[in-house]
């Protein structure tokens, strides 16, 4: 019995120690998988790509990063591979904001993308910055909550978990159910970082982890007493989307600053762009490329 | 002739034991090679942050690298208790029921019922939870719906096939002149059952329980919608918490560095977890041979 179990902790060390001898000094990076496909395509696609373009700008660009902007990049993306410049190949991967910032930085992505402001330690990388648009975070609860307006504190104070009863902030005498994001969400963070919930308070750690805005979405509807946040684009009749210190969080309110809860989202670059990149951002600044953006619910400046 | 057959049998042979050999290899590697994975990206983190401060930390915030996982352990244990303590004697009577008292035409309708419960993808047990169990909890309680309660009552569900197909086969196991024995010594049926053939199928019901249990801790779909996902420690059965395996699922997609290494370090737990059962589950068994 014992040899038998000798033998397996040494087999157990070696297939250890060759995890440990194979990627020397790599911290297991964020979503690795794609990677493969980066190296082999630039070797297929280069040379027969030169042969129909005579003139234009070729090469591949790589986008990592938030997932909630990852779609309209998508879009964007193949808007301009198809109609723009059909010898650029662009790749986007949604792993969200903070590993979006992270690759932009150390150049295994060409753009990242973020959904949340820049936070200090990362400005250290030094990347060019550009806004793509504004997205509002709307705060909800059930249909049926007679509160229909919170100011910007009675929020962190309820998310904070110091105000716990609706009775509290002219509603009914029932405990109030705090839904939020998973840690590490993009949505959460800039939440968070306007709601003043990062520094001395945090959210409450009793509230519902519910995972993505679909099912914030669905734990709101399904609770009478719960509040949560959301991306206004996922915003239907099944929640009500609450008017923030009096403002109501309409595209237009967005626009002028008036409804505190947006963020920008971001695309982050090295401050020496490729001319890929270059054509890629160029196009952003065209009709077509403002109408995709504004049809996915974003803001425009 | 006759020399030449026997020798290609043995060469056919002897590939085949090859091929058979080939094939557990595989098995040893794959097992090996996740095992030295989760370990090689999870420890060194967790020595990092310190033990104490992994397995006996009260605040998850890894945003403030707080990593404390001590509600998660005590999450996965109460539920899985839970569940155990709801679904063992449930598991059990209904595998007595289907070896010694069902007429067989019944059998026929429960055993299949009971064995379609384990094919039913999780998930769906975690949607059903979500939609139907969670509402009347609410409805009771005012509590949210979402709760430790909500996961034990969708986990005793889903453990009840494998503790009742493995408790009814070693049931049928137990030697016929045991009951014969004992009804010839004036037992009822009943007690038949209870004093004779359920001790001595003790060691087959342990393993079913067993397995039982490392479903339920190993449950992470259904978990995820019905028990809130809290990172608070629970304090009674009807507030909302986290397993480990919730941990692991949810924050997965969006970690990276130090937290990434985290939730392996969980998985590191969760391993040693599952891996004691097994032990258990190894003596149980040999227990059983022996006899």
């Amino acid at each position: 019995m014992s040899r038998k179990l000798t033998v397996f902790i040494a087999l157990l060390l070696v297939s250890v120690l060759v995890f440990a001898c194979g990627k020397p000094a790599e911290t297991p990076a964020p979503a690795p998988a794609p990677q493969p496909e980066e190296e082999a395509t630039p070797a297929e696609t280069a040379p027969a790509e030169e042969a129909p373009q005579v003139e234009g700008v070729t090469g591949k660009i790589v986008v990592v990063g938030s997932t909630s902007v990852s779609p309209t990049i998508e879009k964007l993306a193949a808007d301009f591979m198809e109609n723009v410049e059909p010898g650029v190949t662009i790749e986007v991967q949604s792993v969200g904001s903070s590993a979006g910032i992270k690759a932009a930085g150390d150049g295994t992505g060409d753009i990242g993308m973020a959904s949340r402001n820049i936070k200090e330690e990362e400005k250290a990388l030094g990347l060019d910055e550009y806004i793509l648009g504004f997205d509002g975070i709307a705060v909800v609860t059930h249909p049926s909550n007679e509160v229909k307006d919170l100011s910007s504190e009675q929020i962190q104070k309820i998310f904070a978990g110091e105000i716990t009863n609706w009775s509290e902030v002219g509603g009914k005498d029932v405990e109030i159910i705090v839904v939020s994001r998973e840690e590490g969400s993009g949505t959460r963070g800039a939440f968070e970082e306007l709601m003043g919930l990062d520094k001395e308070v945090l959210v409450t750690g009793d509230a519902v982890i519910a995972e993505g805005n679909g099912a914030v979405k669905a734990q709101v509807a399904s609770k009478e007493d719960a509040i949560g946040y959301l991306s206004l684009s996922y915003l239907d009749e099944t929640v009500q989307q609450l008017k923030v210190d009096g403002v109501e969080g309409t595209p237009e309110n967005i626009k002028d600053g008036s409804y505190k809860v947006s963020r920008p989202f971001l695309l982050l670059t090295k401050p020496e762009k490729s001319e890929a990149v270059e054509a890629f951002f160029k196009y952003f600044e065209t009709d077509n490329a403002k109408k995709i953006i504004e049809d996915q619910h974003l803001i425009l400046q | 002739m006759r020399d030449r057959h026997m020798e290609k049998g043995r060469i056919t042979g002897i590939i085949f034991e090859n091929i058979f050999r080939l094939s557990s290899i595989l098995a040893i590697i794959a097992l090996l090679m996740i095992l030295g994975y989760i370990i090689y990206a999870g420890a060194p983190a967790m020595i990092d942050v310190g033990i104490r401060e992994f397995l006996g930390g009260m605040e998850w915030r890894p945003t403030r690298d707080l990593y404390g996982i001590f509600p998660m352990l005590v999450g996965s244990t109460v539920v899985t208790a839970g569940a155990i303590i709801i679904g063992v004697p449930i598991g059990i009577l209904t595998a007595v029921f289907l070896a010694e008292v069902a007429p067989e035409w019944l059998a026929k309708i429960v055993r299949p019922a009971v064995e379609l419960l384990a094919g039913i993808p999780s998930v769906i047990y975690g949607f059903f939870g979500l939609l139907v169990i969670v509402p009347i909890i609410h409805s009771a309680f005012g509590n949210g719906g979402d709760s430790l309660l909500a996961a034990i009552i969708i986990l005793s569900v889903m453990i009840l096939p494998t503790i009742v197909t493995i408790t009814e086969t070693s049931i049928r196991a137990v030697p016929r002149s045991y009951k014969e024995g004992a009804l010839a010594l004036g037992a009822s049926h009943i007690q038949a059952i209870f004093q004779v053939i359920i001790p001595a199928a003790r060691s087959g019901i342990l393993s079913g329980i067993v397995l039982g249990i490392g479903r339920a801790i190993g449950e992470t779909m259904a978990v995820i919608l019905v028990m809130g996902n809290s990172i608070k420690m629970p304090s009674s059965l009807l507030d909302r918490g986290r397993t480990m395996t919730a941990n692991i699922a949810l924050e997965m997609s969006y970690a990276a560095g130090q937290h990434q290494q985290m939730l392996f370090a969980t998985g590191v737990i969760l391993l040693i977890f599952i891996m004691i059962l097994n032990f258990i589950l190894l003596k149980l068994t040999r227990e059983r041979q022996a006899k």
